[in-house]
């Protein structure tokens, strides 16, 4: 700037006229606003956080809140502990993962690798994926809630809540699985080829390690996503105070439902102090995902690798 | 050029050049392993099981819908009553629908220009050493589970700006928007507002997706006619990224339709029969929170079918949202491909 600034001063022509002060009043107040835009998006952030860590703190420093769940804890009881609702979170988390990542990776395998030639059935199976990712939360538990119990008449279960969670977490995983293998270069599956190795092999043994710590960031990112949801829990998911672990049977406690349960004794100092610590204690859990998922972008090979042609692919990690 | 062969006839059979790019592709003419067969069927099994998926959810979310409008006594879509049970059911979503879009587009209207601001700052105005922490801080705010938003909305927020709605209501109450109705806790405006907090990380990501991928040409031709910064971006840097931030838009604008326990916690339910006004400052229910309000009286399938009808309609406002998004991407990539 420095060198542009002296140049300005002794060489320029006189056609290089002054910027004329309108344009550069413009351009200042362009700057100002962008700046107070960022700072605007700050302020409910900083609000949030303030507020959950002031009053959801105190009950998370103690250790009763990591080894206690809230069985014989009446609402006007101070403290007790989250375990249970953690607990069933992951669980919960785990189960809607392990039904839905092996769907997920295969379509997004399909649509890349096998259907990538604008097959008839690719191109619907795509659609499908944006169907179901522009399916609201609510409707995903209204469909579980009238096959489960309505036409099957099954009780309201924690697998019920899981299968609603698929329907949500699926299309997150097969987008960014997707964008993650497309990100693998080419010339990788055709010195692969070239050796003679078979496609399943390739696809096995070269493109999904290469591609791993980017779908693995997918995966993260979509369970941080369905953890917090809380419509699906409310219609198919009531909450118990005591430790649950059976996916088939009775009830399962949550961190979401826990937050309801309590939102309900209002004026209760003790219940809202317990509401707000389950609301840090989830925001934490879903952080620490999100973290990991961050660390893992920045690792993973698919981000380092350049790829031809076009540097700005890389940017397509979702989350970053 | 009737003389001209192609080299793999003149050769004589299969030359690796026949091979190469067709094989790649996974159109192998040869024999195929079992593996192969085995691991390319389970893809595809997978890929149609997602297919049978969201045809089964459609299918049977109409097939529970339709027994029970068809003994609907009002007119579904124009009748403002709700009383799905009983040997007469009446229901109608008018309210439902103005509430749920008059919210959904505030919040569209205040988080598309503040999240395109935050885009440029983070793409144009940040100090080089500021980028990624900043854009990581906005991120942030998705990471906040929505029924955070709906505690933090309602219990934190409410007090704080509920003078301000009033002052609203006194000021331009004359103006049938702001036309005061005594709902003074969670009005369709508040509820907008909220919302737009919640929408605002997916408008940001994805512009900021777009405008960084500028060419540098564009950019570097409009500083190098003398543009001034703000003149750069307005002259290459917007228009490219306009596809980018309408699809942005249109996303948030569906998550925001959908959006159900931090409306469900905050708004205020008006009962049966209250009078119809167009006042922002009215409280009101969204299809999401009407659905998740009554989940307690999905007892028969005549309700569930009225509640299912509304998620139907949501289902497909939010469906014609995504619909629009995604058209604009694709007419994008036939117009730079």
């Amino acid at each position: 700037m420095t060198t542009l600034d002296l140049s300005g001063a002794t060489l320029s022509p006189a056609s290089l006229a002054p910027v004329s002060r309108g344009r550069a009043g413009r351009d200042r107040a362009a700057r100002l606003t962008m700046w107070s835009a960022f700072g605007l998006a700050l302020v409910p952030l900083g609000w949030i956080l303030f507020t959950v860590v002031r009053h959801g703190w105190s009950l998370l420093a103690t250790s009763t809140w990591w080894t206690y769940s809230q069985r014989n804890i009446n609402a006007s009881d101070a403290g007790g502990g989250a375990v249970h609702a953690i607990q069933g979170t992951l669980i919960q988390g785990a189960a809607t993962a392990a039904i839905s990542v092996p769907i997920a990776l295969l379509t997004a395998i399909y649509l890349v690798e096998y259907g990538r030639t604008g097959s008839r059935l690719a191109r619907i199976v795509s659609f499908a994926v944006d169907i179901l990712s522009g399916v609201p939360s609510i409707v995903a538990a209204l469909f579980v809630y009238a096959v489960w119990v309505t036409t099957f008449g099954f009780r309201r279960v924690p697998i019920a809540v899981c299968l609603a969670l698929v329907l949500l977490m699926i299309p997150v995983v097969v987008r960014s699985t997707e964008e993650m293998l497309k990100l693998v270069p080419a010339e990788l599956r055709e010195a692969s080829a070239a050796l003679g190795i078979q496609r399943w092999v390739t696809i096995t043994k070269v493109v999904l390690p290469t591609a791993f710590s980017g779908i693995v960031t997918g995966i993260l990112l979509g369970l941080a996503r369905v953890l917090g949801e809380t419509a699906p829990l409310l219609i198919l998911g009531p909450y118990t105070k005591g430790i649950a672990t059976n996916l088939f049977a009775g009830s399962m406690p949550t961190l979401p439902t826990m937050i309801n349960q309590d939102r309900t004794e209002t004026g209760l100092d003790t219940a809202v102090t317990r509401m707000w610590a389950t609301a840090l204690t989830l925001i934490l859990l879903v952080l620490v995902l999100n973290l990991a998922a961050r660390r893992l972008t920045r690792r993973s090979a698919t981000h380092r690798t350049p790829t031809p042609g076009s540097p700005a692919r890389r940017r397509q990690s979702p989350g970053r | 050029m009737a003389t001209s062969v192609r080299p793999s006839e003149a050769m004589g059979g299969t030359t690796p050049r026949d091979r190469h790019p067709l094989q790649v592709n996974g159109r192998s003419r040869g024999p195929r392993h079992p593996g192969d067969h085995l691991f390319a069927g389970a893809a595809r099994s997978a890929a149609t099981a997602v297919l049978v998926l969201v045809v089964t959810v459609g299918v049977f979310l109409v097939s529970q819908a339709v027994p029970a409008l068809a003994r609907n006594g009002a007119s579904f879509l124009t009748s403002r009553e709700w009383a799905p049970g009983g040997d007469n059911p009446r229901f109608g979503v008018l309210d439902l629908l103005w509430t749920t879009t008059a919210s959904s587009l505030i919040a569209m209207l205040v988080a598309v220009p503040i999240g395109v601001g935050v885009a440029l700052f983070l793409t144009e105005y940040a100090p080089a050493g500021l980028r990624t922490p900043a854009a990581n801080l906005v991120d942030l705010l998705a990471a906040v589970p929505s029924i955070v938003y709906g505690l933090w909305g309602l219990l934190v927020v409410l007090p704080v700006v509920r003078p301000i709605f009033d002052v609203l209501a006194d000021r331009l109450g004359a103006v049938p928007l702001f036309a005061p109705t005594g709902v003074t806790g969670g009005t369709i405006l508040f509820i907008g507002l909220v919302l737009s907090v919640m929408i605002l990380p997916i408008v940001t990501a994805i512009s900021r997706e777009t405008f960084a991928r500028t060419p540098a040409a564009h950019k570097e031709g409009a500083l190098a006619l003398g543009a001034t910064h703000w003149e750069m971006i307005r002259i290459a840097v917007l228009p490219y990224g306009r596809p980018g931030v309408i699809s942005a838009a249109m996303l948030a604008l569906g998550r925001a339709l959908g959006e159900t326990i931090a409306v469900t916690f905050i708004v205020s339910t008006l009962a049966q029969g209250s009078p119809w006004t167009w006042s922002l400052l009215n409280g009101g229910e969204t299809f999401a929170s009407r659905i998740a309000n009554n989940a307690a009286e999905f007892d028969n399938p005549q309700k569930t079918g009225a509640y299912i009808a509304a998620g139907l309609v949501l289902f497909v406002l939010t469906f014609l949202v995504n619909a629009v998004a995604r058209i604009v991407v694709e007419r994008r990539k036939a117009f730079t491909e």
